[in-house]
Formats: structure tokens, C-alpha cells, sequence
């Protein structure tokens, strides 16, 4: 039996969930884990004015940066944003507009927004410009910031493998956000390094249950940029582990 | 002489202690993880995701998949995980990692921290740092002790917008190291870099603190 979420491609997968102005979240921290087939597809549909929610914005035409070059991103939430010249420019010329989070709430923001939870208070951020505008609250003593739940039109998460289920398991760090962000969108499309058949996964071992993916593709030609190789010598009797 | 980057990165792992679960900045908080002494169980968060980070691979050996919060790739010990960022943030803002080191670029006397932007500048992001410091239980911070310019880095108040307000609680610098006890109590010099004197620390130091 095939699944109704398999499609055959990244493109055909985008097909009728894809709207100007639309809210896309983007799994990845860094170039680490991004969907790359699914970002490629969105660029070539000519998609515009998107508000992305991703931890980073891609290096320059890799990633998301393929979608900054393009222009097609009106708005970036994110919580680092360094490596990459063209955001610069586009931030600078105010051609593109950006919201810091920190990094733990922005996570936190999306389970939240998964989860069908308004919002929370956490005390992250009280006292500095990202409490600015919003509720604080005072509880013995400890001041909280009202962060509120984050949810997205379309996903796009990138996991190893996956079954025509959606079920998914992720890879080392490729995970990050990429499981957050699979439950907090209208609309959650995975790209898999390998699509297995139901029952090939140990249902112990998945991270994203099926319920919270719609589409899932077999990615294909991934390139796995390394942004930061650093590696160690072989030297006899080294203690040194980093650089 | 003041510390080197190195002496600077041996001080601050004498603050890890046997059972210790630690997160490590970007920059010479890294290069803690090369003085864990010999014996003592440290277990390294990256805040990207990982817990129990290994030392750099060697060349050929490097995993797109296995990468730290700076981005360099690393490797897996026996004894690591691996978890979404919410779960990598809930450990962090739960309070359940004992220790961070991390760089900063102000420190006020009543412990507030400034290291993620500069007005007028491209801002780049505070990334895991506010997290990190309103949730780790103890916030180390190395950083020079004045700017390029020569200017005080150790101040009355920040000048910089904030990553966290009352949240460092040892501060190294390349000249000295200044302590305190709880966060309610003023920093104390506690250490001296080897032919600096202490009329030298006072001149460049606007903060308050204890002799």
C-alpha cells in the first residue's frame, strides 16, 4: 500500500502548500541538518515575502542563503545570524527585517506553539532589549518575560530516515530543531536521507511520530557542507582535544 | 606579565569539578576542555544538541552530522547524546548544567553581563547566550581585561546592551581574577597575573570591588 504523504520530489511537494507571505519554519543550526532538496524546490518556485523562523540564515547561496539571494525572505526570526555577507547588505539597506530570539526561547516558543500552549514566562532575556514590548511578571522576586507559543503556515525538517508514515529519526546533531519545528506548522514537510517501508523503523527509536508530518520526500544529492572543519593530529600522547 | 589565552583557559578549568556538567562558549572557553584534569569526569553540552562532546576528529574522520554550538565538527564518546533544542534548553534554562564559561564584552560590579551586541554595528544575534546565563547555576566569564583601545572592559555599569542582568559570578581576565561569593555580594579580587600590580588592576578598573 503507498502512503498519501509520499511524494516523488521536493518540488511536488511544495505544490499547493506554498503561498507569497506565507510563515515557514526551517529546520537546522547552522548549514547542520537543513532540509537541502526542500530549500532548493522553494527557491525555484519563486515563492515571496516569506517570514522564516530558523536558528540561522544560512551561508552566503547555501541553505537559506540560496532564498536571501533570491530576495523571497521579508522577515527572519532567528537567533544568530552571523557568516553571511548578503544578509548583511539586505539588513543593512533595510531590505529585509529580522527578530532576534534567544536561541532556548525560540526553541522553547515552537514546542510551545506545537503544543497548543499561549505562551510562558521565563526569565531569559528580562532586563534586556528582548523584554522590550512585552509582559513582564515579578514572582519572589524573579522577573519573568512573556514569550509567546510560535507556529508556522509550512516545515520544512530534514531527518536521516524516514518511513511513509512520517514517522522520523534524526542524526547526531542533523537534529536540533528540525523535531520542534515538525510540530508547530499547518503543514510539516520531511525530507529523508533514506524512505524505508512501515515496520523497517523500531517504533522504539523514533523522534517525530508520523502525526506530526503531512509530506515526506526521499531527498537526494545532499551535500552536507561542513561550515567549520576543524580537526585534531595524531600526535603520540596528545592531550590537546581542541584547536 | 598578563595571562596568555592559554594561562587564561587553565584558570578558568580549575572551576570544573569532578561530576560536572559544563557548556563552553566560542573561543578560549573551548580551549578549557584541553586542561580537565586527568581522572576528573567532565561532561561537555553543546547547546546545539549534545551532551558528552569529544575532542576534535581527526582529519578525514569529520562528520557533517556531528558538529558543536561553533559550528566545528567533533566527535561522539562513549557516553553521548544527542537531543532536539527544546530538551538542549531545557537543560540549560532548568538549571541542570553546574557550570558555563563564556566571553563577554562588559561586566558591571553588580555581576550584569554585555556580549552579544554593539549598537551602530551589524548585529549578529545572541544565539544560546541569554539562555545560558539566566540558567546555568554558576556563569564564569574570561575576557580581556580592557578593550583594543585600552578601554575598561570591568565598568561601574554596562555601556552595552545586556545578555543578562546579576549573572556572572567569577570573572578571569588577563590581569586578575575577581570572585564573589553570592549574587548578592560585591566581586573580590581574588588573583593576580604574575608581575601585575594591584595599583595597575584598580587604574583600569572603574567597577567596584573588594581588595
Amino acid at each position: 500500500m503507498t502512503s498519501k504523504k509520499v511524494y516523488a520530489d521536493a518540488a511536488s511537494a511544495l505544490k499547493g502548500v506554498v503561498k507569497d507571505g506565507m510563515t515557514l519554519m526551517c529546520g537546522g543550526f547552522g548549514v547542520c541538518g537543513i532540509p537541502e532538496n526542500l530549500i532548493a524546490a522553494l527557491h525555484d518556485s519563486g515563492v515571496r515575502n516569506l517570514t522564516v523562523v530558523s536558528n540561522n540564515a544560512g551561508l552566503d547561496g547555501v541553505g537559506l542563503g540560496l532564498l536571501l539571494k533570491a530576495r523571497q525572505i521579508r522577515k527572519m526570526i532567528s537567533s544568530y545570524v552571523g557568516e553571511n555577507k548578503e544578509f548583511e547588505r539586505q539588513y543593512l539597506a533595510g531590505e529585509v527585517e529580522i527578530e532576534f530570539n534567544p536561541q532556548g526561547t525560540m526553541a522553547e516558543r515552537i514546542r510551545a506553539g506545537g503544543a497548543g500552549i499561549y505562551g510562558f514566562f521565563t526569565k531569559v532575556g528580562a532586563g534586556t532589549q528582548v523584554a522590550e514590548g512585552k509582559e513582564t511578571r515579578t514572582v519572589d522576586g524573579e522577573t519573568y518575560v512573556l514569550e509567546k507559543g510560535l507556529v508556522a503556515d509550512v516545515a520544512l525538517v530534514k531527518a536521516w530516515k524516514g518511513d511513509t508514515e512520517g514517522n522520523l529519526i534524526y542524526r547526531k546533531t542533523a537534529r536540533n530543531f528540525n523535531p520542534n519545528m515538525a510540530t508547530a506548522a499547518q503543514v510539516t514537510l520531511a525530507e529523508v536521507e533514506e524512505l524505508v517501508e512501515p515496520g523497517v523503523l523500531d517504533g522504539d527509536s523514533i523522534h517525530t511520530p508520523g502525526i506530526f508530518v503531512q509530506r515526506i520526500i526521499q531527498g537526494a544529492n545532499y551535500t552536507k557542507m561542513i561550515e567549520k572543519r576543524t580537526v585534531r593530529k595524531r600526535v603520540e600522547g596528545s592531550r590537546a582535544v581542541v584547536a | 606579565m598578563p595571562w596568555s589565552r592559554e594561562d587564561l583557559a587553565a584558570r578558568a578549568a580549575k572551576e570544573l569539578k569532578d561530576g560536572f556538567y559544563v557548556n563552553l562558549g566560542i573561543g578560549i572557553p573551548t580551549l578549557v576542555a584541553n586542561y580537565i584534569p586527568p581522572g576528573m569526569h567532565v561532561v561537555l553540552q553543546s547547546e546545539n544538541g549534545m551532551l558528552g562532546t569529544g575532542p576534535f576528529p581527526f582529519e578525514g574522520e569529520e562528520d557533517p552530522d556531528l558538529i558543536n554550538a561553533g559550528k566545528q565538527t567533533v566527535t561522539a564518546l562513549p557516553t553521548t547524546s544527542y537531543f532536539s533544542s527544546a530538551d538542549s534548553f531545557a537543560m540549560i534554562r532548568g538549571g541542570h548544567i553546574n557550570l558555563a564559561i563564556l566571553g563577554a564584552m562588559e561586566v558591571a560590579e553588580n555581576g550584569d553581563l554585555a556580549n552579544w551586541m554593539i549598537p551602530g554595528k551589524m548585529v549578529k544575534g545572541m544565539g544560546g547566550a541569554m539562555d545560558l546565563v539566566a540558567g546555568v547555576k554558576r556563569v564564569v566569564v574570561v575576557m580581556d581585561h580592557t578593550s583594543k583601545e585600552g578601554d575598561p572592559k570591568f565598568k561601574k555599569a554596562c555601556e552595552l546592551p545586556l545578555t543578562g542582568t546579576n549573572v556572572v559570578d567569577l570573572l578571569i581576565t588577563d590581569l586578575a581574577v575577581f570572585s564573589r561569593p553570592t549574587r548578592r555580594d560585591l566581586f573580590k579580587l581574588i588573583e593576580v597575573a604574575p608581575g601585575v600590580t594591584r595599583d595597575e588592576i584598580r587604574s583600569k578598573t572603574p567597577a567596584k570591588y573588594l581588595e
